[in-house]
């Protein structure tokens, strides 16, 4: 045990990557041996998270500039200063949890895959860690390499096992990603090169308050300049709207699996990254550019409920959702980056963005647990009909009223209704948010209340996705379509859910457990 | 006995909220249980909440000051546990009032909802190639048989597979027939997650927790107006549906909520609490009224005003309030012990309840007396219109159950009106006795919908002309009902002469005639309108029973109609009874025995400053006698004295002429609402945001940067094969490449992944070791 708890991270870490090496490794004909064998590797991280947990609520760190939970550190490029440095604090232990938890429940979804099953394992597992490690790293040069490698294995999953037009969706999702990713690795070389390290921890601590020149710049120009190309490569990633018409196009070819993940983990990357970097790194840019990202957001949750609204595509209409409830990330973090860090900023709106922020975090983890529900929920369905247009379905309830409880069940608490998860963290967005700046700038006021649109139309789209699906009279072109399979959820599927659905209600019964943690990292950042 | 008492309070809604998860978890597979699940549930709940209101009534002195409460930490916000955000329950005078009612009138609706899902073990559902329903919205449909009414001896009917049945109606549609159970058991469900949230609405202590409840009732009415979610009406192409009266009223109701949810945001940031105890307190509430708000639009709004504005909002849409009303009639389409749930005992009270909770923030800074607050006065006019605008549109209505809708907006409004002049525990009264006498009569109109539908399939079965898409809640197709389902027809009548305000006997007089002198003495011109709406009140009311039960059968179905079993009965009685009694408790001090009002006396405590009790005054009292006695006298006039014959056409419509056609359209405003908002926002949507936004213009930019990167790789290449003719060449035909190399690499072959994969590595080690040695 004491080992175990002293290399937690590298094992949760690496432990996926083990599996993944296995699975590819395992005789091609047995599909069955190659499911159970991913999903049995998938579990441990998992596993290891709950211990984790225990650990971290017996001496839990808030501030990963001073000391970080889990904290390992060895040589790994040393010319460059660069280490292998992990470690965690609540906002990503909670993360961390999210991907250890939706990895396994994607992967039991996987099981209806038939083709080249290993490598489709061995690529979801290979996801798996890269995700952990962006949400692990303390090290700069290590989050940009976990970063892009999580890139690949998504890009493969959408190409090979994605539907009618996964050409176009997997190289636009890999190039307009990639964009963002030079940027965010050329800032990235610029502060090594200035600073001497890419230790996050001491980066927090030096790099704000830093001042002088390199090559005859201004040392804030260059701030300036990374600031913007982080804040460009994160937002396409979360993503801001106008960033953000890859991920329909991404979300809708790719296999349901995918989908989860994307939209449960790979978005939260997005908002981690300005987190994690961009606030307490840049705190003055950040302050500035702190109400054009609050127009952004609202434009976000406003004109992605629209969008939504606007699909007849099952599946599009859930991703266009993703928009929508990303945005009110969004919207926190900005209010968050006007009142400032550390202090910096104008700090008598501290309490409002420390309830944001909360909101902020836990809206991520929220929409994890939804949206991967919606999609999994959108996947039964697909892979009964082999159609997502909406206008071929109607009437399944009767068919199939167990799915088509669960996914009105899954559909309320996507659309936040109070009880069930996402209204906690919406409703802690909406108060964060609101009076922020009602004295001198009242632009966030004015975008909480334009946001409201957006919360409205949220309703609007998942009702219309519930009557096309599941209500009128039972439409026969459905019941053909699925040649004789029955229509109602498996078993299999059922309990691939069944995690989600209940923490939906813990959460939105109970949210203390998960916000006590995140409250506290939160109140460390800002004061 | 506090602690046990706080303790207890927690446990009211509980026993429902668990029955929504027992019946779906575990006893759907069976009609008996989950009703026997449900009703004990509500049963255990009206146990506790009766004990809880008789010790909070009788043994805890000054409930006012010292109301029963509990809290806990809810959510750890910030450093201290001061700005954690904490929840609880409180049970003071209006709490109490609400305990009384509300288990009550759910109890009833429980049982009776048992007898009302008793009969028919099959569920319709059409079956059509495409989607026929989506065609009915924009093409007119040829007539057809109705769904509901299938010919099961059709010689074409054919065995579906399991135990699910198809037939053929005459029409030639396909028609399968299911096992019910599941949804019977579901509906079971859904109106104990109802009572649950209404109860979880009822004790919260802050606003928070009353939106929870408050929206998870809206969610439940949803699921219950659409129940019978496949139902269509080919027949009847203007009809709303079942699914989409579920979604207006969800939408409609949520116009609101998003409102009231700013409001609650705002108050929170504000004072830095959600409590009704912690906001109400002298100096928050004098904070928020001497604040002025930002912007102020010139009326000197107040942050307490503004915040009060937006939670009005919010009760408007709830308690289908003008303009936000129309969802309401719709919500018909649902099963009636729905209605009887969403009209009566919880949502649109919660509507009011919110304002009645509210009331000192929204009254913050007036004096009784004085000049009425900003939300006052929006709440007086609101009120008091839409208690006349409706109460006209239900004098035109056919259907039984619309009377019924349009007179709950109706008096929702009166009450509505009777906060906006200040007369707070009038508006209460007539809350508590409306709940009651308006349960009574859903319930009994549900009971009349009943036996008209088994006397059509009796009539039916006994070879008499099949009737084409006959209307059980067509009230010109009943009449002569009196006879014939008597218990339905005494009780209907108590009900309805309670909503009348028959003098002196009935619940619905005192508590009317209670927001009639409150509005005199304070503000006559909203007297004069609640006065004459009162009067088409008891006019359509005796409209309606005229209509229903006097005279001849208008039909074979109105023949044959036989009283419904007694699990439908049990609770028409128990109600009739409390529509009659539960007034006596307010009546005025000067005419009452006991020399007090002592209804006045305990609620009134509930405000930091004991309201008024109003001098008696002859002038209201005689007025509210007389608009009921007239409006009953003429509505007899006209419907009792002489019944209506089979084929006559609605008296009414000859004196009102074209009035009449308006009102029972509605006004229009449905078609108003359809035409603006509703076809606005679909194209918006579809055409701009999605069309021209996202795939025009911000994938059009894409595709054109990406286009023109090819073009200048192309170019590039160009340049350097002719004019350079150097090392550039391979950068340039690397790029111009790229998209095709990407068709390759799906190509299956492992081999060629990792190649790619180390390719990758490759280019990112090269531009490490370009960045940082070569430099």
């Amino acid at each position: 045990m004491d080992f175990i708890r002293a290399n937690l991270l590298t094992l949760i870490l690496f432990s996926p990557l083990f599996g993944a090496l296995l699975v590819l490794i395992l005789p091609k004909g047995n599909k069955g041996l190659a499911r159970w064998t991913a999903l049995l590797f998938s579990l441990i991280p998992f596993v290891l998270s709950l211990f984790m947990w225990q650990w971290f609520l017996a001496a839990p760190c808030h501030a990963i500039a001073e000391q970080a939970c889990f904290e390992q550190q060895a040589t790994w490029f040393p010319l460059l200063n660069s280490t292998y440095h992990i470690g965690l604090d609540g906002i990503s232990l909670t993360m961390v949890l999210l991907t250890t938890l939706l990895t396994p429940l994607a992967i039991i979804i996987s099981f209806s895959i038939e083709e080249r099953v290993n490598l489709y394992m061995f690529l979801f597992l290979l996801l798996e860690m890269g995700m952990l490690g962006v949400f692990m790293s303390l090290d700069l040069l290590l989050f940009f390499v976990f970063w892009e490698f999580g890139l690949v294995p998504m890009y493969f999953l959408i190409n090979i096992w994605g539907s009618a037009n996964r050409q176009y969706a997997s190289f636009k999702f890999f190039i307009y990603t990639m964009a963002g990713s030079l940027g965010l690795l050329l800032s990235i070389q610029l502060i090594g090169l200035m600073m001497h390290t890419f230790d996050i921890p001491e980066l927090m601590r030096t790099w704000p308050g830093y001042q002088g020149s390199v090559i005859g710049i201004d040392v804030n120009v260059i701030k300036n300049v990374a600031f913007w190309l982080f804040t460009i490569a994160f937002a396409i990633k979360v993503p801001v709207w106008p960033f953000h018409t890859w991920l329909p196009d991404a979300h809708t070819e790719a296999p349901t699996a995918g989908s989860m993940i994307l939209a449960g983990v790979l978005l939260k990357l997005g908002a981690y990254g300005f987190l994690r970097l961009v606030l307490p790194l840049f705190p003055g840019p950040a302050h500035n550019f702190a109400p054009v990202l609050a127009v952004l957001a609202m434009l976000a949750i406003v004109l992605g409920a629209f969008a939504s609204f606007a699909q007849t595509d099952f599946k599009r209409l859930v991703a266009y959702s993703s928009v929508n409830h990303m945005g009110f990330v969004v919207l926190a973090i900005a209010a968050a980056a006007w009142v400032g860090m550390n202090g910096q900023g104008n700090s008598a709106y501290q309490t409002d963005a420390i309830i944001a922020l909360n909101g902020a975090v836990l809206q991520m983890f929220n929409h994890g647990l939804s949206a991967a529900a919606m999609f999994a929920l959108v996947g039964v369905i697909y892979d009964r009909l082999h159609t997502r247009d909406l206008t071929q379905m109607g009437g399944l309830w009767v068919v199939a009223p167990i799915y088509g409880g669960i996914l009105v069940f899954t559909s309320m608490a996507s659309l936040g209704l109070p009880g069930l998860n996402g209204f906690v963290s919406e409703f802690l967005v909406v108060r964060g948010v609101w009076p922020i700046g009602s004295g001198s700038t009242a632009i966030f006021t004015l975008m909480t209340a334009i946001s409201m649109l957006g919360l409205l139309f949220t309703g609007a789209y998942i009702l219309k996705a519930i009557r096309m699906v599941l209500h009128g009279p039972l439409n026969l072109n459905a019941v053909e379509m699925a040649h004789g399979r029955s229509l109602e959820i498996t078993t299999r599927e059922t309990i691939a859910l069944a995690p989600l659905l209940v923490l939906f209600v813990v959460i939105g019964v109970f949210p203390n457990w998960l916000v006590d943690v995140i409250n506290a990292t939160v109140t460390r950042m800002l004061s | 006995m506090t602690i046990d008492l706080k303790f207890l309070v927690w446990l009211i809604p509980l026993p429902p909220l668990l029955a929504f998860f027992t019946i779906l978890l575990f006893t759907r597979g069976s009609k008996v249980l989950s009703d026997i699940v449900a009703v004990g549930a509500m049963l255990t709940t009206f146990v506790i909440a009766w004990f809880v209101l008789i010790q909070a009534v009788f043994f805890t002195p000054h409930l006012g000051e010292n109301p029963i409460t509990s809290q806990f930490v809810w959510l750890s916000l910030g450093p201290s546990i001061e700005t954690s955000f904490k929840t609880g329950t409180l049970i003071d005078p209006v709490g109490a009032v609400l305990l009384f009612f509300v288990p009550l009138t759910a109890l009833m609706i429980f049982i009776y909802s048992t007898g009302y899902m008793a009969s028919g073990s099959y569920w319709t559902a059409l079956v059509e190639h495409g989607r026929p329903e989506l065609a009915l919205d924009h093409v007119e449909h040829e007539r057809a048989d109705h769904p509901e009414h299938t010919n099961e001896d059709d010689p074409n009917a054919s065995a579906g597979h399991g135990h699910d049945k198809v037939i053929y109606d005459s029409a030639g549609r396909r028609i399968v027939k299911f096992d019910a159970t599941i949804w019977k058991a579901r509906f079971m469900a859904f109106i104990s997650l109802f009572a649950g949230a209404m109860l979880l609405l009822s004790v919260a202590d802050n606003l928070l927790l009353l939106f929870v409840g408050w929206e998870i009732m809206g969610a439940c009415s949803y699921l219950l107006i659409g129940f019978w979610h496949n139902r269509i009406y080919p027949d009847e192409p203007d009809r709303i549906t079942p699914a989409k009266a579920a979604i207006k009223a969800f939408m409609t109701t949520r116009v609101g909520d998003v409102f009231m949810l700013i409001g609650i945001a705002w108050l929170y940031s504000f004072t830095g609490t959600l409590s009704f105890r912690e906001i109400f307190s002298e100096e928050v509430l004098h904070t928020m009224a001497a604040t002025p708000a930002l912007p102020s639009f010139g009326i000197g709004l107040s942050v307490a005003g503004a915040i009060g504005l937006l939670l009005f909002i919010g009760t408007i849409g709830k308690s289908a309030q003008f303009p936000l009303h129309t969802w309401l009639p719709d919500a018909m389409e649902g099963p009636t012990p729905v209605s009887a749930m969403i009209h009566a005992a919880t949502m649109v009270s919660a509507g009011v309840y919110l304002l009645i909770r509210m009331f000192p923030l929204l009254s913050a800074g007036w004096t009784e007396g004085g000049p009425l607050t900003v939300p006052m006065t929006a709440m007086a006019v609101i009120g008091s219109f839409t208690a006349l605008f409706s109460a006209t549109i239900a004098l035109a209505q056919r259907d039984v159950k619309k009377v019924l809708a349009y007179s709950t907006i109706s008096q929702l409004g009166f009450m509505v009106a009777a906060l906006g002049i200040g007369a707070y525990v009038a508006a209460v009264f007539h809350l508590m006795t409306h709940a009651i006498f308006k349960a009574l009569l859903f319930m009994g109109s549900g009971s009349i919908i009943h036996s008209v539908e088994h006397g059509e399939e009796h009539a039916h079965h006994h070879g008499h002309h099949f009737e084409h898409s006959f209307d059980a809640q067509d009230m010109f197709n009943m009449g002569g009902l009196w006879s014939r389902i008597p218990v339905t027809a005494w009780t209907f009548l108590i009900g309805g002469l309670a909503l009348s305000g028959f003098p002196f006997v009935t619940a619905g007089f005192w508590s009317k005639d209670e927001i009639l002198a409150d509005a005199f003495a304070h503000v006559p011109v909203v007297f004069y309108v609640l006065a004459f709406s009162a009067f088409l009140t008891a006019f359509y009311t005796m409209r309606q029973i005229g209509l229903t039960f006097a005279g001849a059968p208008r039909t074979h179905a109105a023949e044959d109609a036989t009283q419904t079993d007694w699990r439908m009965n049990l609770p028409l009685i128990i109600l009739a009874f409390f529509a009659i009694t539960a007034g006596w408790i307010g009546i005025p001090a000067a005419l009452n025995p006991l020399g007090i009002n002592p209804f006045h006396e305990f609620v009134g405590g509930t405000l930091l400053e004991h309201p008024e009790t109003l001098p008696f005054n002859w002038f209201p009292m005689l007025t509210s006698i007389v608009v009921a006695l007239l409006g009953l006298g003429v509505g007899w006039a006209v419907y009792v004295r002489k019944p209506l014959a089979a084929g006559e056409v609605d008296p009414l419509k000859r004196t009102l002429g074209p009035l009449y056609t308006l009102f029972q359209n509605k006004y229009y405003m449905d078609q108003l609402y359809e035409g603006s908002f509703v076809r606005f926002f679909a194209w918006f949507s579809k055409t701009v945001v999605y069309e021209w936004i996202d795939r025009g213009l911000i994938d059009g930019l894409l595709h054109f940067i990406a286009r023109g990167t090819e073009w200048l790789a192309f170019r590039n290449k160009d340049f350097d094969t002719y004019v350079v003719n150097g090392a550039g060449d391979e950068l340039a035909e690397g790029v111009g490449n790229l998209g095709e190399a990407f068709k390759y690499v799906q190509s299956g072959r492992i081999q060629q992944y990792l190649a790619v994969a180390a390719a990758g590595l490759l280019m990112l080690a090269g531009v490490f070791v370009w960045a940082f040695f070569l430099r």
